[in-house]
């Protein structure tokens, strides 16, 4: 840090916090999108709401150039293995936003087709509700996992160095 | 043959007996304008070409074909064949009744291209078996599913897994080619997810070099039980559902199935509310165009489009909101009129998108239209003839684009269409870049519209006060014993619509979406089917793409607009 007669001096902190900090300021996200909630996302890094003011614009659709799954819109069991692949073929540390009832819950569609919430077969860090959320839940929920990989609460966190579990819900 | 015959809204067909002595069961005028032929699956196929082939009748538009479940009836299933003609006009339900132990039918792909994705649908769903057709396997359901979901002894939420060794490949993907030890083709594979698909959309293409020498798509990825689900609810529960369809334009859907049980009702929404929907509805199909050309612009890497057209979107969303309460999934229609009344500033907000909405459409005309690069990736690219277009089944914007002027708005005016004065843009060249110009002018053509219907829109109620279609005011059910009445009576039984059936269509942003609703008389749907628009464009998909590059095929999906949510369900 630059003192005000211009020496500089130093700045102590931990290593997993200054990692933690860099993570959350650069998101990266694929969006695993299915259906409705989907278009709301493109609303969410379109010119009105801008996702780029949180650091997490640099949408990637291939899995190993990103970070943040969200995942939005119906998953259906015929696309469940190609969810789950896409997940296992994210570089750790990895994040996975559920946005919207159906990706949370199943959502109305209680059917022979649909899961019943993608917690079912990959480890959700964030659930958004709502049918479809709006930007501002999404942008909430990105909000809410920055915190959480900054203090190391993700199911990252959890799964590899045996931290509690805390899911958080946001919108 | 016998006639029974009341007095239909549209062009009576003549019926001078075509068809050969004995061949048709029951001829009967049904009270939505179709011409009901009860057929004996024997001589289907001789009637079928028969409608399609002689000139009086000439049915070269096969709207949808599907299945029906009466489990209280000898003869189980009823298969469905809804026939249009562009020509006369006039409409065909012709129908095969079946056994449950020999659910078999002839296949018409022989007659009509587009049988090829609603046949495997019915099988699907029903079991019904097409004999004849070329590829007849499961088409929404996955490979490790077992039995027909939409029998009604199907258990709505029984569920099969599919684990990932199962994967939808088509056989010839798999199968050894003489050539593939030298490398010289290649199987690849695109989607269900991948960022040029906007959605769930899978093709799998077998290249030659750079060249596509086969191709075949798999869909389902998105079926998410509308049509089962429609079966477990009441009647006003379902249009949250369809706004799920083409959640792209998510209004125009509502209303579609709205019109179509009102008329099984017999009744039509109040004036008013027949303007804020042709309002809305219009604003809903330029928000389709903008999400349509926007995402098709990015995949050529036209990136400032997209804004502009997001813009556009998030302006409308801002309307919606106001009025329905929803951005996306506005949920705002209702058998009868609608939820409730515009907000007072109605008026000057739809005003104001009249004026801002053409800058952006000029902006966009600007960079795009004559741009050298758009057009060389565009032009020529994606051809389909308009004849060929039809026998796939196409409607709307594409199918216009290849020089048909159809427009169920038009054609068959519903809400008042016919009073609008608008044009019904049209281009030849049937290629992607004829698809963008339709689309461009389709919005401009709805601006037109809205001015007009924002003009002459009339004072009243929003919606019907017939009390065994719409709940009575809130205010009275708390002060009047018979409101009170009313209310429990509609919550608890639902809306009596009568038993019968109809199909009703509308102009959808991707072309005609039909509802076929099949009511028992309790306060339930016995069937709804859906005819999406873009389910029978994405089935040509395949065929257009033989002999083009993968960066063509991107351009051209793009600008078939396919919704994952509509063409799946």
């Amino acid at each position: 840090m630059r003192q005000p007669d211009g020496s500089s001096s130093f700045l102590t902190t931990r290593v997993d916090a200054m990692l933690g900090w860099v993570r959350k300021n650069s998101l990266w996200p694929l969006p695993f999108g299915t259906a409705c909630c989907a278009i709301e996302f493109m609303s969410v890094v379109s010119s009105h709401y801008d996702l780029s003011r949180f650091g997490a614009e640099v949408v990637r659709f291939s899995p190993r150039q990103a970070d943040l799954m969200i995942v939005a819109g119906t998953i259906t069991d015929k696309m469940a293995p190609v969810v789950k692949r896409i997940y296992e073929q994210m570089a750790e540390p990895r994040y996975v936003i559920s946005m919207g009832a159906c990706a949370c819950t199943g959502g109305f569609y209680r059917a022979y087709h649909v899961v019943q919430g993608v917690d079912e077969f990959i480890p959700v860090d964030v659930y958004v509700p709502g049918c479809p959320p709006t930007p501002e839940a999404l942008m909430h929920g990105i909000l809410k996992l920055q915190d959480m990989i900054q203090n190391g609460e993700t199911q990252h966190d959890r799964l590899k160095h045996g931290k509690p579990d805390t899911t958080a819900t946001a919108g | 043959m016998t006639v029974s015959s009341t007095e239909s809204p549209t062009q009576r067909p003549p019926l001078a007996d075509p068809f050969p002595e004995g061949s048709v069961a029951a001829v009967e005028q049904a009270a939505d304008g179709h011409t009901v032929l009860t057929v004996d699956r024997s001589h289907l196929l001789d009637v079928l070409r028969r409608l399609r082939e002689k000139p009086e009748l000439a049915c070269d538009l096969l709207a949808d074909v599907c299945g029906v479940d009466y489990p209280d009836r000898e003869q189980r299933f009823d298969v469905v064949y809804h026939l249009g003609s562009l020509e006369h006009g006039h409409r065909f339900r012709v129908k095969v009744p079946l056994g449950e132990d020999d659910p078999v039918v002839p296949s018409a792909v022989g007659i009509w291209k587009a049988a090829d994705w609603f046949e495997r649908e019915a099988f699907d769903m029903f079991g019904i078996r097409f004999q004849g057709h070329p590829d007849l396997r499961r088409i929404l359901t996955h490979e490790a599913f077992h039995g027909h979901p939409l029998r009604k002894d199907y258990d709505p939420s029984q569920r099969w897994l599919l684990t990932e060794k199962d994967t939808m490949a088509p056989r010839w993907a798999t199968e050894d080619q003489p050539d593939d030890e030298h490398m010289d083709t290649v199987v690849l594979n695109l989607g269900p997810s991948h960022p040029a698909t906007h959605g769930t959309l899978r093709t799998v293409v077998r290249l030659d070099g750079e060249h596509i020498v086969k191709a075949e798509c798999e869909i389902g990825y998105l079926h998410r039980c509308f049509e089962k689900m429609s079966e477990t609810h009441g009647w006003q529960q379902v249009i949250p559902y369809t706004d799920r369809l083409n959640y792209c334009s998510s209004m125009i859907n509502g209303v579609g199935f709205a019109l179509t049980v009102e008329k099984m009702l017999g009744i039509e929404a109040p004036p008013r509310a027949q303007v804020v929907r042709v309002i809305l509805s219009e604003l809903s199909r330029i928000m389709d165009h903008a999400v349509c050309l926007g995402a098709n612009l990015v995949d050529l890497g036209a990136l400032t489009n997209f804004w502009y057209f997001f813009q556009i979107r998030e302006e409308i969303y801002g309307l919606l909101e106001k009025c329905a309460g929803g951005r996306l999934t506005v949920s705002y229609a209702r058998i009868g009129g609608l939820a409730h009344d515009v907000p007072a500033d109605f008026e000057d907000e739809v005003r104001k998108l009249l004026d801002s909405i053409p800058k952006f459409l000029d902006d966009v005309e600007t960079l795009v239209t004559t741009n050298r690069i758009f057009r060389d990736r565009t032009e020529g690219v994606g051809v389909i003839s308009g004849e060929e277009a039809l026998a796939w089944g196409w409607t709307g914007p594409c199918l216009r684009a290849s020089g048909i002027p159809y427009d169920v708005r038009k054609a068959h005016p519903y809400m008042g269409y016919e009073n609008y004065d608008f044009e019904v843009p049209v281009a030849t060249t049937g290629d992607t870049y004829a698809r963008y110009l339709v689309r461009m002018e389709e919005m401009r053509q709805s601006l037109r519209i809205v001015r007009q219907a924002l003009d002459n829109l009339p004072d009243g109620p929003v919606i019907t006060d017939d009390h065994h279609v719409a709940l009575p005011p809130k205010e009275k059910v708390y002060t009047e014993m018979e409101s009170l009445i009313w209310h429990f009576k509609l919550i608890f039984e639902g809306i009596p619509v009568p038993a019968g059936e109809a199909y009703g269509f509308t102009e959808g942003a991707n072309g005609e979406l039909g509802y076929y609703v099949v009511s028992d008389g309790g306060g339930k749907p016995h069937r709804i089917k859906v005819r999406p628009p873009c389910f029978a464009i994405y089935q040509a998909f395949p065929k257009i793409l033989e002999g083009l590059m993968i960066p063509d095929a991107i351009a051209i999906l793009g600008s078939l607009n396919i919704i994952a949510g509509e063409l799946d369900r």
